[in-house]
């Protein structure tokens, strides 16, 4: 039996946090990421059968939704990402995949992504150098994808107060650490 | 700021987080055409001042072309419809009308 040890994905024992002056940038490993696609025509399907199963109501252009432990957030035209927290779900995109059947195409995410827990009140000065979203003006539950030091990220909005997620590719998350580390610092 | 919508994913986003993609509707002159025809395929452009239509890639985004009308001196924009087309459909000429009567294509 192999001995393995757990380790985050910038290679550490535990999760990496750090702190600046009115911000702080977590790393949140404990997160279950789904993608759920609806097949052609089966959009109205999805739907019904998300609603019936979760209870959650898919979200519409650009936002999220929360409905107990899961969460949806929009990423395409008919696309969505599902997240629960991990140790609870981690296998989401089975009973995902078993809830939705045929009416949608459901790959499981987790360990593709890093995922950055940003919260303070200047959170938006340290958006402001690293991508082109208006953080200031975007909605509680607003969602969108942009590009942060050239990668492909999605930035989440939490709630009415200044605290963010940003989901980018684990393969990267070094350079996303030290791009938005190094982005707190000249900001703050 | 110029704030355009994807018509392919309906987000909102701002300039930066598309890509401009040049004049729109665009004839291609292949074999058999006049060396005018080819020439002007090539190189000739509208630069208009006033509404113009271009081609927008959302590429921070769902990463489609598409279609814009807009004016190049106040970046208002009169709509945004798929780039799939050889012609702006009628609802954006309607918009551009109702917003500058008078308009014809062509800036003449």
């Amino acid at each position: 039996m192999h001995d393995l040890i757990a380790t985050t994905a910038l290679g550490e024992a535990g999760p990496r946090a750090d702190r600046f002056e009115g911000l702080s940038i977590a790393e949140n490993p404990d997160f279950a990421l789904v993608s759920v696609a609806a097949r052609l025509d089966r959009q109205e399907g999805l739907s019904a059968a998300m609603k019936k199963a979760f209870g959650l109501a898919l979200p519409d252009v650009g936002l999220s939704r929360a409905k107990g432990a899961l969460s949806a957030f929009w990423t395409g035209p008919d696309q969505w990402m599902i997240e629960a927290p991990h140790d609870s779900h981690e296998d989401l995109a089975a009973q995902l995949g078993a809830a939705l059947g045929e009416n949608a195409s459901v790959v499981e995410q987790n360990d593709g992504w890093v995922r950055f827990d940003i919260e303070g009140p200047r959170a938006s000065d340290m958006f402001e150098r690293l991508c082109p979203l208006d953080t200031r003006r975007m909605q509680p539950d607003a969602v969108s994808r942009t590009s942060i030091e050239h990668l492909g990220c999605f930035v989440l909005r939490r709630d009415a107060g200044e605290a963010f997620s940003v989901l980018g590719p684990r393969s990267s998350a070094g350079s996303l650490h030290h791009a938005l580390c190094t982005a707190a610092r000249s900001a703050l | 700021m110029l704030i355009l919508t994807c018509p392919c994913c309906g987000v909102t986003g701002e300039e930066t987080e598309f890509h401009a993609g040049g004049q729109a509707h665009l004839q291609r002159s292949g074999p058999g055409a006049s060396d005018e025809a080819f020439e002007a395929y090539l190189f000739a452009r509208e630069n208009p001042r006033g509404v113009h239509f271009e081609r927008w890639r959302h590429a921070n985004g769902c990463g489609k072309w598409f279609h814009a009308a807009r004016c190049t001196l106040t970046l208002e924009v009169f709509g945004t419809y798929s780039a799939q087309t050889t012609q702006p459909p009628q609802e954006v000429l309607d918009a551009i009308a109702k917003r500058r009567p008078g308009w014809t294509e062509g800036g003449k």
